[in-house]
């Protein structure tokens, strides 16, 4: 039977149920950055940091996923994703609502080092 | 008669002194680094004792950067320190001569007018010159006392002094500062009353004493006058190693050390330790620090030493400089603050671990050229200068390449700034290698956090590194571009990096005296203000920010110029936000004006080399 069913092409594949579930997730990170570096508040996710990032020129990183990722507490492997950043600035110089996007990856990078109960 | 119990609170505090300075001496000089002792020992032996012991009369005594800062500021601190030292040395050289010679305890020649009361009797005055030391010694502590005034006042009118602000004082700091201030008005005073009673002071001294004399008990009143002055004395030493005055001795210690090449390294070290105990919290740097506009005073130098030298660091004053360098151009003891910020950075996030793995798939394509020309970062965040100059490179006919035309690598000043050393050298090892590579001879940036990095810690062999604005000058110069002058008069602004941070001051200069005219600001060169868009500070909020960009706007902007013209793109793209002005690039500048440039001409060029 399952060799039947691949073989019809729907022209669209299902994703993996996939939930965010904030009872599960660890918001102590979120907490402590939000502490660390308020302007997190200002951002409205709209991505210029990413696009103008210089990491991002190589790889997929985005502090944009980041803030959104930090927020919801999904926090696993973020380590090495926030270490790819370079620390240039060009983020904090595009960013629209004024965010210290350079102190708020410091801070970040630092909770999950040490913030993490 | 050479001893009295009066002297117990005097000798007891010097000896104090003298045994915590011992330990602490100690201490940093065997906690110096390998290098560091290495350079200690090399100094020691190659006639380097010379021009730092030149240094330390010029300023330690003389205070000669202070009299550069203001005058008046600058009298009072010589009339302290020069005229303590002298009234030491020919205090010992008049009891040495009156005793014949004899080694006497320290407090001997300190309260010499309390044991010896009559000096008309000395011998040698008598046969030498007569009343000479009387006249001099009176005369020194007057100059001191003159300090004194000056430092009364400048509490009231420091604005006299060239400062808008002094210093808060810590806890120990007022028990000295209070010591201090009574020490030679008690000295007068019961020199004075001895005078008043014996007679024999000099000019001052005596003339006071008869005149006390007149109306007071001075039989009663020398003996108790003497215990104040030494309690001052002692209470004074005490307090000297916890307070600002701690300065005096280890500044000399600092600039010999300095002179025989030791600087603050990459991490908090011992020397590091020596300049910030060296600072005297004098306050020159606070009215210099832009931290003033943000209103965040307790980020600037004075206040910040003074939190690490006490204990109690503060993330957010380590993080909280723009790392501009104005502090350091006046800074009388010339204390590297900056890199002691870098150093506390350092400790600050010694745990992160950024990783640039991913940038060894990153190989781009071989380019034979004899320029490389790198945009960087910033470069690439205002397309008008990276478009400018790669027109003029265009029409230079150099045999260039744009090396991060695809985006750059990081040149790694940013991470450098925020004390991330480790993860900075992978990025300076990837540059590196794409430099060389390229077998370019000529390496040219638009940005100069940038270029100050290549230039100072990069290894280039053959490879020359230049900021565009000098560049473009030789260019110029050399006849491979042709501009022409207009009328319009222009405003420029020194980016810290580039000026500070790199002494680049004349060419960019040069360059626009050929374009336009060129108007003073009110503060350049090594006065120059920051943009307020440094990457070296990571605390500010963009607010805060404005301010600081605002108000340097307003000194640039005083003469009404028809273009303000900069020489780093995080300038530009800073002021550019906070002004109707016209904000140039000193490269779009060029580009605006660019003669085409005939066959002959060039082949003439070209002859000449």
């Amino acid at each position: 039977m399952a060799g039947t069913v691949e073989k019809v092409r729907f022209g669209f594949s299902v994703n993996k149920d996939r939930q965010i579930d904030y009872d599960a997730n660890l918001k102590d990170i979120a907490d402590i950055v939000l502490k660390a570096e308020p302007t997190i508040n200002l951002c409205i996710s709209c991505g210029t940091c990413a696009s103008t990032c210089t990491a991002g020129q190589f790889t997929d990183f985005s502090l944009r996923k980041m803030i959104l990722l930090v927020r919801r507490g999904e926090t696993k492997g973020l380590e090495n994703e926030i270490s790819k950043c370079m620390l240039c600035g060009k983020c904090q110089l595009a960013c629209p609502r004024g965010v210290s996007t350079r102190n708020l990856i410091l801070q970040i990078h630092k909770a999950l080092k040490t913030g993490a109960l | 008669m050479t001893f009295n119990i009066f002297v117990i609170p005097f000798f007891g505090g010097l000896l104090f002194l003298l045994a915590v300075l011992f330990v602490r001496f100690t201490a940093w000089l065997a906690t110096l680094d390998k290098s560091g002792r290495k350079k200690l020992g090399h100094g020691l032996l190659n006639g380097q004792v010379f021009p730092a012991t030149w240094e330390v009369f010029m300023e330690s005594l003389l205070h000669r950067r202070m009299f550069r800062q203001n005058k008046l500021l600058g009298y009072m601190h010589m009339s302290f320190a020069f005229g303590w030292l002298l009234l030491i040395v020919l205090g010992n050289l008049e009891s040495r001569i009156y005793s014949g010679g004899h080694i006497n305890p320290p407090y001997y020649p300190i309260f010499l007018k309390f044991f010896v009361h009559d000096k008309r009797t000395l011998p040698f005055e008598l046969y030498t010159l007569p009343g000479f030391f009387r006249f001099i010694m009176d005369f020194v502590l007057l100059f001191i006392l003159s300090g004194l005034v000056l430092a009364l006042i400048k509490r009231a009118r420091s604005k006299w002094f060239g400062m808008k602000r002094t210093t808060q004082h810590s806890k120990f700091d007022k028990w000295a500062i209070t010591s201090l201030w009574f020490i030679f008005p008690l000295r007068l005073l019961a020199e004075s009353f001895t005078a008043g009673v014996y007679q024999g002071g000099g000019f001052l001294t005596n003339t006071l004493g008869t005149f006390f004399a007149a109306f007071l008990p001075v039989e009663y009143l020398y003996y108790p006058a003497w215990w104040a002055y030494s309690t001052a004395l002692g209470v004074f030493f005490v307090t000297l190693p916890w307070s600002r005055y701690m300065h005096i001795p280890t500044e000399v210690l600092l600039i010999y050390l300095r002179h025989f090449g030791i600087k603050t390294g990459k991490k908090p070290d011992s020397f590091s330790e020596i300049e910030i105990y060296s600072c005297p919290r004098c306050g020159v740097c606070i009215d210099v620090c832009q931290m003033n506009d943000a209103h965040r005073t307790n980020s600037t130098p004075a206040y910040f030493l003074r939190s690490l030298r006490y204990g109690t660091p503060d993330n957010d004053q380590n993080a909280n400089c723009m790392l501009c360098g104005r502090c350091h151009e006046v800074c009388p003891v010339q204390i590297d603050t900056l890199a002691i910020r870098v150093a506390a950075r350092y400790d600050d996030n010694k745990l992160l671990a950024p990783s640039f793995k991913y940038l060894d798939r990153f190989e781009p394509a071989d380019s034979a050229a004899d320029v490389l020309y790198f945009a960087g970062c910033m470069g690439h965040l205002t397309p008008a200068v990276k478009k400018a100059m790669l027109k003029i490179l265009a029409a230079s006919g150099e045999k260039f390449s744009f090396m991060d035309e695809d985006g750059s690598v990081c040149c790694g000043r940013p991470l450098l700034l925020a004390g991330l050393h480790e993860a900075a050298a992978e990025l300076i090892q990837k540059n590196t290698h794409l430099i060389i590579n390229s077998g370019a001879k000529t390496f040219v940036t638009s940005c100069p956090i940038c270029y100050k990095v290549f230039n100072e810690e990069y290894k280039l062999p053959g490879v020359e590194v230049l900021h565009h604005s000098q560049y473009l000058l030789r260019l110029v110069e050399s006849g491979k571009i042709k501009v022409n002058s207009t009328g319009i008069t222009a405003v420029y602004h020194d980016p810290c990096e580039l000026g500070r941070g790199s002494k680049i001051y004349d060419e960019p200069r040069t360059l626009l005296g050929q374009l336009v005219t060129l108007n003073k600001a009110e503060q350049e060169r090594e006065n120059s203000l920051c943009c307020g868009g440094s990457v070296g500070d990571l605390s500010m909020n963009h607010s805060e920010r404005t301010v600081i960009r605002d108000e340097a706007l307003k000194v640039l902007l005083a003469s009404q110029p028809d273009i303000l013209v900069t020489a780093c793109p995080l300038c530009k793209k800073t002021f550019d936000n906070g002004t109707e002005a016209v904000v140039m690039d000193i490269a779009e500048v060029v580009s605006e004006r660019l003669q085409p440039v005939t066959k002959k001409e060039l082949v003439t060029a070209e002859l000449a080399g």
